[in-house]
């Protein structure tokens, strides 16, 4: 169970959300709303254990995160804006050294995103929507309960997307927690939403 | 453990197939010490005397080339964030990355020491000295670099900050380095340098991933 109560988060100084409280239970997933520059990102980053936090408490099964962020930080897996892969490497490469971080078989996440066809092939020729793919194929590793995706849709095409749904869907299925940022129809079922104020 | 060998293992395979900065940290030892006999004349006397310290120097800034990419090129492109939330405590991510840096620029350098005494006309009973000093000294400087290029992140001349903060700690390795090499060069024991070097390993190894982990942390928030 996830808990935020009154949170406030800064980035550079500036209080970017303040007064964000919800709890999410295990399946429960919480998309964030919002216009650009209301806070969605920060507080991912937040919930994620990166961001700084202003004020009010975050807790996972009622303990504070703060008391033990490496935990925390074990319990989380993150699909940033930036897709965090290294050209150089191949996509089986990428992930088999995720694997030895987190746990997991790169081979069942390569599998899970569609990527067999393309898991000799180095980062650097794949297109934006098939990076996006193997972002994706790295929340699986290590069986985190708490999925945070900060616009989970860029760059993906329909297949991917319905994917993405696919994913998520058996994520929270298993008990795990999903709280992602969207502009656009995420492909969450009866997700709880919260607005953000700019 | 095992992760953080996962890590160790993929940035050492990240760092083959960049093969050409350890080339470029290596070449530019090798041309810094063929241009002093250029630059004070080719008298052997001369430069069997500045050996010691022209080689030192030479590697200490040669190492320092690959040292801000090492944890720039993470933070630019997410994976600082991803590493932050794998469950690896920072001042083991800072520690890795030390490790890499010493693998892939460091020990490359030891080896292509000699050649560079050679070139300064260092006596060759001071070579095996020179490469077991810079073997400690190249270490510290990959720990104290990490620390500084973790510092550095996210500021804008990160690239001319970094030699700034680190050069400056490097001093007494540099001193107990070249006195090493200077020992074995008029036959006198090397051992009293390597232990203070060794020292100096021995304060580095904790301290400097703890800050690095902490300056890796706060450049993530």
């Amino acid at each position: 169970m996830l808990e935020a109560r009154d949170l406030a988060g800064e980035r550079g100084g500036r209080l970017v959300f303040a007064g964000v409280s919800f709890c999410l239970a295990r399946g429960e997933a919480l998309v964030l709303l919002g216009a650009n520059g209301a806070g969605k990102t920060s507080l991912l980053r937040v919930l994620a254990g990166l961001g700084r936090v202003a004020d009010g408490t975050l807790a996972w099964e009622g303990e504070n995160v703060r008391e033990d962020p490496l935990a925390h930080a074990a319990r989380v897996a993150l699909l940033g804006h930036l897709d965090a892969l290294k050209p150089q490497l191949t996509v089986f490469e990428t992930l088999h050294h995720e694997a030895r971080l987190r746990g997991g078989s790169a081979e069942e996440a390569i599998v899970a995103v569609g990527l067999e066809p393309l898991a000799e092939a180095p980062v650097r020729i794949l297109s934006a929507g098939q990076r996006r793919r193997v972002a994706l194929a790295r929340l699986l590793l290590g069986d985190r309960p708490l999925w945070l995706l900060d616009e989970p849709t860029v760059a993906l095409d329909a297949a991917g997307v319905a994917t993405l749904g696919r994913l998520v869907a058996a994520h929270r299925a298993r008990g795990g927690i999903v709280v992602a940022s969207s502009h656009l129809d995420l492909p969450i079922a009866d997700a709880r939403t919260l607005r953000l104020a700019a | 453990m095992k992760a953080w060998f996962g890590l160790v293992a993929r940035d050492l395979a990240l760092a083959r197939r960049n093969a050409g900065d350890t080339l470029a940290a290596v070449a530019f030892f090798l041309l810094a010490c063929g241009l002093f006999p250029f630059g004070v004349g080719p008298d052997p006397m001369v430069l069997a005397r500045i050996a010691a310290g022209v080689v030192w120097v030479a590697a200490l800034l040669a190492a320092l080339l690959p040292l801000d990419r090492l944890v720039g090129a993470d933070y630019e492109d997410g994976t600082l964030d991803q590493l932050l939330v794998s469950g690896l405590h920072p001042a083991a991510i800072a520690a890795a990355k030390g490790a890499v840096h010493w693998l892939a620029t460091g020990v490359p350098l030891l080896l292509a020491a000699p050649f560079g005494g050679v070139m300064l006309a260092l006596p060759l009973r001071a070579i095996p000295a020179l490469v077991a000093a810079l073997a400690l000294g190249t270490a510290v400087l990959s720990l104290l670099g990490i620390a500084g290029a973790a510092l550095t992140l996210g500021a804008r001349r990160g690239g001319v900050l970094l030699p700034l903060l680190v050069l400056p700690l490097t001093i007494p390795v540099l001193i107990f380095g070249a006195a090493a090499v200077e020992a074995a060069s008029v036959g006198l024991p090397v051992s009293p340098h390597l232990a203070m070097l060794g020292a100096l390993l021995a304060a580095a190894l904790p301290l400097a991933p703890l800050a690095a982990g902490v300056a890796l942390r706060s450049a993530a928030e």
